[in-house]
């Protein structure tokens, strides 16, 4: 498995007049060519910043990103750029009002000189057909679109410069339920057919739902407060979390075929301020499991299984879950 | 707070510090020079004689060097000798500045005691005809020209129906109070209606906000939703704001006092002051100017501190 | 392909057309600028030299040659009125284009970057809202252009005189559109489609350019408008106290030089020239009310 993109030990803090915001802290994490990796967790646990310092948008405080094997520094950012693109959650702000659909699908070709107008014209009519829309949609503009439509016009332009890997940061919580499922299929459909042309398509999808990962991710990443507590495969990760936080969260998801007999796990309160993490395992003050330990110690992301990491003291074993 | 009040007064003397170098350079560049007059009393002076004149008065030096020496007189207390007045900057000047103040203060109280009243009767029924007059009349207030308004008024009053005096402080000879007033009212009123305008639509759209805002809050709490209640307490909300703008309103104020001043022949800052560029009195000029720099720094100063006071939602 | 473009123009036209007072004004400035620029066929039919001075004719009564008289040297009172409408309402316009460009620029640079390139730019901001500017107009009014190494010639001629007050009242007033332009740009800068534009590995001019301008226009031409009225004044402040557009060169505010000694001898020479900047000013100032009213979609609420 060759690492598409690889994270080393990335914090990102915010100076703010408050105090410092702890949004990401120390994390290690790594997306293989064409796989796409859930990234999950509660409001505010640093998805976002994670996934735009993925994405170049914020530089990290600490740590070195790697894409393809090479740094992530100035000048590989600019190599790396047409490679990496985003989807954001809001399709109502992700689109220029002013610009036709036809200028925003193409405007990551035109920001990175690629081809020339006609060319682009002609991709942009393309992706266009590419994600289904109407062919007559070039010429209009974003505000006679649905949430759905528009969703997938920024999809189009993530697509553009045929990227490696799209950003999708919760790409699906401001449609309708009916709608998610579309766009769901349709992002499955477009990864299907980069790999049948011989490229590859890579997703880091941000959701703090599990259940709508179960559809596509092929791993799942969590993260409560900054920090990755689990990164294990799909499937391992729904059977049996090591993780007291991926139980609780896994809990609260109703699921055919997942044992009833699942301990009452809801976690209680609140997440801590990340101006103020707690010492030792972050997770401490909310963990059913907690002891002594967990309040001076950090735990550290260890093998619990076949890919499967966890940081916790005293993590779940299969019979638990 | 008090760590506040000093960062603040900090930056206002950083300004000045700023403001002072600009407008000395500026001076700098006005026509003429200082010699020009001793050379205009004494043609005959040779080139050379001029060359040691520059020298002596060290106008061969460079601009920091000039400002330098110039600063470091001004902190002990040195602020120069006004060349059209034959006496000392500050003698010539405390006169004046009492004169523009009183000018300022009286033309502000007036203003901010019309606008109140006209703000909120505006604010009562937006849209209503009342409303429309008040909001044409505070348009008018804010397009007409200062100089003028003063213009038509001297030629109303003074040459048409000759009830008022067009200018001076007093009658030569008179001086009694009823004189004095009477030569302070049509500068006052120039400046008074001058900033009424811009200050109703303050005040009519910060009341409009808080009473609608209240407005639903006496709702919910039902009970003795008095309309007068409800008006005093908007009002007292409504207050902040304005009286920020209002204080922020000096340097408008200072604008329109010095041409007030120039139009009705009143010795303040702002007519001293025009006059000294008119006649290349250099010293008086800038100081002139540094301090109406400093008295609108003040009141701004002065009203981010009341803003500060009033609003409890701001900590210090 | 522009047709939602126009769309929205469209609304906001609709809009405007329900503002009494904004249509008002556009017809009152429809007939200034068509009255300034009667100056030409004016001139080309009478022959009249509104700069040539008659000292037999200083303060004629209108006549049917002269339909408003002559001035205290003998020249045309129409036509000089015409022609100094000319003169300020394009100082006006020029003074609020040069403002506006540094403002917005100013605005956008400091809203866009932040930091402390932001708080640097917006203390000098405040520094020059906090300065009283009438003084600081004559001071740079009264510069000697000679002393800045241009040639004696030029600093005399009309030309110089015209551009001088353009360059300071606009070097002076910028400050409004600045913090309106900042604030809004801090806004922008924060949407999805910006950052979008930034992931792709766009410059910070090309973000200016096509996502942050385009789409703070609407507050920048409310902005314009107001600042073209505050700009006109400027100008016949300073043209009236003899530090701006320089005689024989008319404009509205230099017309009324010797106002003092006019309002006794001949009245309406004091009147004319000043009630016309008044009726420019408020029609302007009205229009920008109109504009926002047009501008801002929460004026649907009421329809
Ligand atoms: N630019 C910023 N400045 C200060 N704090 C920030 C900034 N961006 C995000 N944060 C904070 O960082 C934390 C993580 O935010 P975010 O990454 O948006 O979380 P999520 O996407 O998981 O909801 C939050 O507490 C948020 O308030
Ligand atoms: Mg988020």
């Amino acid at each position: 498995m060759s690492a598409l993109v690889e994270l080393q030990d990335v914090s990102v803090h915010f100076p703010t007049q408050s105090g410092v915001v702890r949004a990401v802290q120390h994390v290690s994490l790594e997306i293989a060519e064409g796989e796409t990796l859930a990234l999950v967790g509660e409001s505010g646990s640093g998805k976002s910043t994670l996934g735009f310092t993925m994405a170049g948008l914020q530089k990290p405080s600490s740590g070195q990103l790697a894409f393809d094997g090479r740094a992530l520094d100035e000048a590989g950012w600019k190599a790396a750029r047409r490679q990496i693109q985003i989807v954001f959650q809001d399709p109502f702000g992700a689109l220029d009002p002013r610009m036709p659909v036809s200028d925003i699908v193409a405007e990551p070709l035109l920001i990175q000189r690629i081809g020339d107008a006609a060319q682009r014209r002609a991709r942009a009519a393309e992706l266009v057909a590419q994600v289904g829309l109407p062919r007559d949609a070039l010429n209009r503009y974003p505000h006679e679109f649905s949430g759905g439509q528009r969703q997938r016009i920024a999809i189009a332009r993530a697509l553009a410069p045929s990227p490696r890997l799209i950003v999708a940061d919760e790409p699906l919580s401001a449609l309708d339920v009916s709608i998610q499922s579309q766009v769901l299929n349709l992002m499955q459909d477009l990864q299907e057919a980069a790999a049948a042309r011989g490229e590859s398509l890579a997703y880091l999808f941000i959701s703090h739902d599990l259940a709508v990962v179960n559809h596509l991710a092929s791993r799942v990443a969590v993260l409560y407060l900054g920090r990755l507590v689990e990164v294990a495969p799909r499937a391992d990760l729904f059977a049996g979390p090591a993780h007291p936080y991926t139980a609780a969260l896994l809990a609260a998801v109703p699921r055919i075929g997942r044992s009833r007999a699942l301990p009452a796990q809801a976690i209680s309160g609140e997440m801590p301020s990340p101006l103020h993490p707690p010492p030792g395992c972050v997770f401490h003050t909310r963990c059913p499991r907690a002891e002594a330990r967990c309040r001076t110690e950090v735990p550290a992301l260890a093998a619990v299984g076949e890919g499967h990491l966890a940081a916790c003291h005293f993590p779940l074993t299969g019979g638990e879950a | 707070m008090r760590r506040f009040i000093l960062r603040r007064l900090g930056q206002t003397l950083l300004v000045l510090l700023v403001m002072s170098f600009v407008i000395y350079g500026l001076i700098g560049l006005m026509p003429g020079d200082p010699l020009d007059v001793m050379i205009a009393s004494n043609p005959g002076a040779s080139p050379e004689v001029v060359a040691r004149l520059r020298v002596i008065y060290g106008l061969d030096q460079p601009l920091m060097l000039r400002y330098a020496h110039w600063l470091l007189a001004a902190l002990q207390g040195d602020l120069g000798f006004s060349r059209t007045h034959s006496q000392p900057v500050l003698v010539v000047l405390a006169p004046a500045l009492w004169t523009t103040c009183k000018l300022m203060l009286i033309s502000f109280v007036v203003s901010v005691i019309l606008a109140l009243g006209l703000g909120i009767v505006s604010a009562l029924r937006p849209g209503g005809w009342l409303d429309s007059l008040i909001s044409l009349a505070a348009f008018a207030g804010i397009s007409v020209p200062v100089f003028w308004l003063a213009l038509m008024m001297i030629l109303v009053f003074a040459v048409e129906l000759h009830w008022l005096p067009a200018s001076g402080r007093e009658t030569v000879g008179d001086g009694s109070l009823l004189d004095v007033v009477r030569h302070l009212i049509m500068p006052v009123a120039t400046l008074a209606l001058a900033n009424t305008g811009g200050f109703t639509r303050f005040v009519r759209a910060s009341m409009i906000e808080t009473l609608r805002m209240d407005h639903i809050r006496t709702a919910r709490a039902k009970g003795n939703g008095e309309g007068r209640v409800v008006l005093i307490h908007a009002l007292r909300n409504a207050m902040i704001p304005v009286l920020t703008v209002m204080a922020l309103s000096f340097g408008t104020l200072f604008s329109g006092a010095l041409l007030t001043e120039t139009m009705f022949a009143q010795p303040g800052m702002g007519k001293m002051i025009y006059d000294a560029i008119l006649s290349n009195d250099f010293n008086l000029a800038l100081v002139g100017l540094l301090f109406a720099t400093l008295i609108t720094l003040l009141s701004n100063l002065a009203a981010d501190l009341a803003y500060a006071w009033l609003d409890p939602r701001i900590k210090l | 392909m522009q047709d939602q473009a126009i769309g929205v123009w469209r609304l906001r036209w609709r809009r405007l057309r329900g503002h009494r007072g904004g249509m008002v004004s556009l017809l009152v400035l429809g007939l200034l600028v068509l009255f300034v620029l009667a100056a030409f066929p004016l001139q080309a039919i009478t022959g009249i030299d509104p700069d040539a001075t008659d000292l037999f004719a200083r303060f004629d009564p209108p006549s049917a040659t002269h339909l408003l008289g002559m001035d205290e040297a003998g020249r045309d009172v129409l036509l000089r009125l015409m022609i100094g409408g000319q003169i300020s309402l394009l100082v006006g316009l020029l003074a609020t284009l040069l403002g506006g460009v540094i403002g917005v620029t100013v605005g956008v640079i400091a809203g866009y970057f932040g930091g402390r390139l932001d708080g640097a730019l917006m203390r000098f901001t405040d520094g020059m809202i906090a300065l009283p500017l009438l003084p600081l107009l004559i001071v740079l009014g009264a510069v000697d252009l000679t002393k800045l190494g241009f040639s004696s010639e030029f600093a005399h001629s009309g030309a110089a005189g015209f551009w001088r007050i353009v360059v300071i009242i606009s070097l002076v007033d910028w400050t409004s559109i600045a913090r309106l332009v900042r604030a809004a740009t801090l806004q922008i800068r924060e949407r999805d489609y910006v950052r979008a534009a930034r992931a792709a590995g766009a410059s910070a001019f090309y973000m200016m350019r096509t996502h942050i301008l385009p789409n703070i226009a609407t507050p920048i031409i409310v902005s314009f408008t107001l600042t073209v009225g505050r700009v006109i004044l400027a100008e016949s402040v300073l043209s009236f106290l003899g530090f701006g557009v320089v005689p024989p060169t008319p404009s509205w505010g230099n017309m009324l030089n010797n106002a003092q000694e006019l309002v006794t001898t001949a009245p309406a020479l004091a009147v004319y020239p000043g009630l016309l900047i008044f009726i420019t000013v408020i029609a302007v100032n009205f229009l920008g009310d109109g504009l926002q009213h047009a501008f801002d979609p929460r004026s649907d609420r009421k329809d």
